[in-house]
């Protein structure tokens, strides 16, 4: 049983370090984790749950905004673009972050094709945050029910 | 014979009339001086002449149509009138020819009867004289076959026959009467000539076909010469040598004929130009060479118009020069357009000048905005690692080590807080203005551990801190000692009356040491390198410094000023006279000898010099070739009383040493051997080393962890001194509810003392500590945040952000460091609640919907300064009325807004300072930065 956790805990840390490593989280996660305690024990779920809500609900008002078949609203599409960077930046998704920035300027240089690009790549990228970070949520259950606790992953 | 000629002369008229039409132009040139026009002159016949040329030449094209244009037109039908004229002058002068050759007819037969007459006297006087006989004979047989001939062509032949005997009366009589008949038949044919002629006169009168043929090809000519000049704004003229006009002209005259002929153009316009034109003219004339010219006139009687000249010299049949013919066309409209498109180009030609100028500032703006942004990152990628490497060896520095390791850790530990408060420094958006970042990253290049924050100079802020002078030439000398490969003596010697605590901008003062020495390190290959720092009287450059002035504001405190000259001295290779001067230059050594056998970018004096003339003093330099170099920099400071510094944790705190000696902190003396062995000594009478740790930087990741190691017994005195101990003491107590925390103590040395051993074991020094954390230092947050929860009231926060991410974090940091606060999500909820409940702090996010950020803020101060929401409403925010006025009690304080910003350059720091935010926090908001921020704002 011990060797199953320990085990489970070493997957654990190699996936959360797999997960900084290839640049979908950075610092502001870990600020994230660090902020989780007994007092709030599932803070970075329902920040990350509400994260992807908001994803869900930016994405498929840009999507909306672009899909105009008028004059596209590059405004509102910055807007929410402006949200999705904040959101983002605040829970160390880097990767969706970087895709914002960009997405911004295209944005404000009303570049059509280019925002529509970023909105693929953002929508992509997001979705398999997403699922990365279930597979993260899933081995901490895992570890937990083994009876073991997750560790804190020093990614320095 | 004179009948002979007089037939000649006939048949030549003759002829002549026969061959009028190809004769008739040089005729006319010839004999016109009675001509009526009175702008005819002989130059201008030649010229009448080339143009009816022309006009035949072009017969093949232009007259198949000229006529009917001629007809059609009314330039044509009204030029009728005048070939009408023409044809009859030409009549008349025909006419007039030949009445004069008639004339000279009538005179020569009237002269040949006369001397018939006489040969016929003389025949009747000496008709028998024979020796006239041959004579006779050959004339009269010149005189027959003349007449023969004649009568063949004209009379037909007539025989004389004499029936009689030669030479007889009779015969004679007989001859002379036939002779006489012959004479009378020549008589009569002389006559019926003469009729003839007269009646081939008359014909000719009426005899149109050469002169129609001539009409027409003049009316042609004419025609066609009017009807291309009809409209042209052209004049023509002819001047004779004096220059004045023969001829003129002028479709459109302001002058008539008789006021131009014969004179000149000066005599004739005044103005502008006219002696121009003169003057052209008369050199064409001089030259003998066609030109031409364009002239501007600028005359009363038409105006300013500009007239493209053509002159020509005109010469007669001896080839002398005998006028000019002039051409002048009107070109005003072409000359403005002409000179509007020129002015148009050079318009183009200025902005596109400029646009390319602008195109380069842009570009030069754009790249100063990417350096600027890469800057930050950069700057960013460089602290992230650094912190790390100095939190861990803060944590290292916990662990259990030996005298040697800890010395070693230490100059590690110090080392990597300059470079990240250099850091720190350079991310500071503010700070970074485009000339500065050019130098700075070819710094960064170069020595950038060495200079990397020399560059901000210009922009650079001094700061006031407290610092320990002797501590901080140690740990010069002993940072270069660790680097050191050479073998040199490093030397530090502080004299007794130099103050233990003094104020200045230790990071800078750091800086300047530093360079000096390594600057003296380079220089020197045996011997020693030292520091001397001692007390000296107010110099005189200083008396009016303003800088002093600032720094006694910026402190508070009214300390007396003290003035250290600290030389650096060593015995290397000294610096010749010649290049004492250029020293302190920019980018220049001493020699080019120099610069390459011992490299550098030759920035550092400059640097050094710089800053110490930016705190108030002066860099000098004595130096002697091979015996070595003394710089010299005295500063001024303020004397800081040692009780002060204990409990100020942003104070500077260099390495010390703690020795269980009372002259720990005032000990002159240190020596450095080079780290080539396997230590290196401390000079004085150092039995053990005390590590105190460092403050750590804002941005270290880690949690502050402060090791406290007591090796050796340590004086009570050194413990309230050190800031550190405070930090301790508030990690101690959270590190209860902070695993992370406590995790990394666990990795803690075991002889790290709990708080309660500690305020044990100097328990005089911590209530001494207390009371001063609650007395005389009100703005550190010392206690712990269940502390401050208990004793002091709860400071109202208020977040304006829309990002309800963002606000979840928020919270969760806030109840982490003990904080509440209410919320707002756009600007307007920010004014409507700042203008409801009083707050000791707002954190403002910068780009919001509705109302951002930068302006919220500035409606808030606006509402500070004149105590009234009017700008607020002007700017259309929706205020909700007052309901408690005694709420805005605090309206007279300012209230502490932080913004926060995304740090992207649309929300640079300078704009949120420009907008009247007190500071600003980078996003992502993270608890350290957070924790900071409330540390320095709340009260």
């Amino acid at each position: 049983m011990d060797a199953h956790v320990a085990q489970l805990q070493m997957q654990y840390r190699n996936y959360i370090l797999s997960l900084y490593q290839q640049g979908f989280l950075d610092d502001q996660f870990t600020e994230l984790k660090s902020l989780q305690d007994d007092g709030s024990p599932d803070f970075v779920a329902e920040v990350l749950s509400l994260f992807f809500d908001d994803c869900v609900k930016l994405v498929g008002n840009m999507a909306r905004a672009l899909d105009q078949t008028g004059t596209v609203d590059f405004c509102q599409v910055g807007a929410n673009v402006h949200q999705l960077k904040g959101s983002s930046s605040s829970v160390g998704a880097k990767r969706v972050k970087g895709l914002c920035i960009n997405f911004k300027e295209l944005c404000e240089a009303k570049n059509y094709e280019g925002c529509v690009r970023c909105l693929q790549q953002v929508d992509v990228e997001y979705k398999t945050l997403k699922a990365k970070l279930q597979d993260m949520f899933n081995l901490e259950k895992q570890i937990v029910q083994a009876g073991g606790i997750v560790p804190q992953v020093d990614i320095n | 014979m004179v009948v002979c000629e007089m037939e000649t002369d006939h048949q030549n008229e003759e002829m002549d009339v026969e061959n009028l039409s190809s004769m008739w132009p040089e005729h006319v040139g010839g004999a016109q001086p009675h001509n009526q026009f009175n702008v005819e002159k002989p130059a201008g016949d030649s010229d009448t002449l080339k143009e009816v040329d022309i006009a035949e030449k072009r017969t093949m094209a232009d007259l198949k149509r000229l006529p009917e244009l001629m007809n059609t037109t009314d330039q044509g039908s009204s030029q009728l009138t005048n070939l009408v004229k023409q044809w009859e002058y030409m009549q008349d002068h025909a006419v007039r020819l030949l009445r004069e050759e008639l004339k000279i007819l009538t005179k020569q037969r009237e002269e040949a009867e006369a001397k018939e007459l006489k040969i016929i006297e003389e025949h009747n006087f000496e008709t028998e004289e024979p020796e006239n006989v041959p004579v006779l004979d050959e004339s009269s047989d010149l005189l027959r076959r003349f007449k023969e001939k004649k009568r063949d062509a004209l009379v037909g032949r007539k025989r004389i026959e004499i029936d009689e005997e030669f030479d007889t009366v009779a015969y004679w009589k007989q001859k002379a009467l036939s002779m006489e008949k012959m004479l009378e038949a020549s008589t009569e044919r002389e006559r019926r000539l003469i009729e003839k002629l007269e009646e081939s006169l008359k014909t000719m009168e009426s005899h149109s076909a050469p002169v129609e043929e001539l009409t027409q090809n003049l009316k042609r000519a004419e025609g066609f010469l009017h009807f291309i000049l009809q409209n042209a704004p052209i004049v023509m003229g002819h001047q004779d040598k004096d220059l004045r006009y023969l001829f003129i002209y002028n479709k459109f005259p302001t002058l008539r004929e008789h006021d131009i002929l014969g004179k000149t153009d000066v005599e004739i316009f005044h103005g502008g130009g006219v002696k121009e034109s003169e003057d052209f003219k008369r050199e064409v004339l001089e030259k003998g060479k066609a030109s031409k010219r364009e002239i501007t006139f600028e005359t009363d009687l038409f105006g300013s118009k500009t007239f493209l000249i053509y002159v020509e010299p005109v010469y007669n049949k001896a080839r002398e020069k005998i006028g000019i013919n002039y051409m002048g066309m009107e070109v005003t409209d072409q000359v403005i357009k002409r000179e509007k498109m020129a002015k148009l180009r050079e318009d183009n030609a200025v902005r596109k000048a400029m646009e390319s100028e602008l195109t380069k500032t842009i570009h030069i703006t754009e790249e100063t905005m990417r350096a600027k942004q890469m800057l930050a990152t950069m700057s960013h990628e460089i602290r992230s690692p650094l912190s790390g490497v100095v939190g861990m060896a803060e944590i290292l520095s916990t662990t259990k080590l030996d005298k040697e390791q800890r010395q070693l850790l230490n100059v590690m530990i110090s080392s990597g807080d300059l470079v990240l408060q250099l850091i720190n420094d350079i991310l500071d958006l503010s700070k970074v203005e485009s000339g500065n970042v050019f130098r700075f990253l070819i710094l960064l290049c170069g020595h950038v551990s060495r200079f990397l924050c020399c560059c901000f100079l210009g922009v650079m802020k001094l700061e006031a801190t407290k610092f320990r002078p002797r501590e901080v030439v140690k740990h010069v000398l002993q940072t270069a000692a660790a680097s050191l490969k050479k073998d040199l003596t490093l030397e530090g010697n502080i004299a007794d009356e130099v103050p233990i605590l003094v104020v200045g901008d230790v990071l800078r003062i750091r800086q300047i040491l530093t360079n000096l020495i390594s600057n003296a390190i380079k220089f020197t290959h045996q011997g020693k390198v030292g520091i001397k720092l001692k007390v000296i009287p107010e110099p005189s450059f200083a008396s009016d410094n303003a800088l002093n002035a600032d720094a006694e504001e910026q402190n508070g405190l009214a300390e007396t000023s003290v003035w250290i000259r600290c030389d650096v001295y060593d015995t290397g290779i000294g610096i010749p006279e010649n290049a004492l001067p250029c020293l302190f230059k920019k980018y220049m050594q001493a020699s080019a000898d120099h610069a390459r056998k011992y490299g550098g970018t030759g920035l550092g004096l400059a640097i050094c010099k710089q800053l110490v003339e930016l705190m108030g003093g002066q860099l000098t330099v004595t130096s002697t070739v091979n015996l070595g170099s003394t710089f010299t920099f005295i500063l001024p400071y303020k004397v800081a009383t040692s009780n002060d510094h204990s409990d100020d944790q942003d104070e500077f705190s260099d390495m010390v040493d703690h020795q269980p000696e009372p002259d720990d902190t005032t000990e002159g003396y240190f020596q450095f051997k080079p780290l080539l062995g396997s230590i290196y000594s401390n000079g004085g009478p150092v039995v053990g080393n005390n590590f105190l740790p460092h403050k750590v930087m804002l941005t270290s990741p880690l949690k502050l962890i402060n090791g406290f190691v007591d090796n050796t017994g340590q004086s009570e005195a050194v413990q309230v001194e050190n800031g550190g101990y405070m930090d301790e003491a508030r990690n101690e107590t959270r590190s209860g509810h902070c695993p992370e925390s406590a995790h990394q103590y666990e990795n803690g040395n075991g002889q790290c003392p709990s708080k309660e051993s500690e305020s044990c074991s100097s328990s005089q020094a911590s209530s001494e500590m207390e009371s001063e954390l609650t007395v005389s230092s009100p703005r550190e947050d010392v206690k712990t945040e269940n502390e401050v929860k208990e004793t002091s009231k709860q400071p109202k926060i208020l977040l304006v952000e829309d990002n309800k991410i963002n606000i979840m974090v928020a919270k969760s940091m806030m109840k982490q460091l003990g904080y509440t606060f209410d919320i707002a999500n756009n600007g307007v909820e920010a004014i409507n609640a700042v203008k409801c409940s009083c707050y000791d702090l707002v954190l403002m996010d910068v780009c919001m919907p509705v109302l951002d950020g930068l302006k919220a803020t500035r409606l808030i101060r606006s509402y500070e300064e004149s105590g009234n929401w009017d700008a607020a409403v002007e700017a259309g925010v929706d205020i909700k009325t007052l309901e408690d006025k005694q709420m805005c009690m605090r309206s007279t304080n300012r209230l502490p807004i932080i913004a926060m910003t995304a740090n992207t350059l649309a929300e640079s720091s300078e704009e949120c300072y420009a907008n009247g935010m007190d500071s600003f926090i980078s996003k992502p908001v993270t608890l350290q930065k957070l924790k900071e921020c409330l540390q320095q704002y709340l009260h």
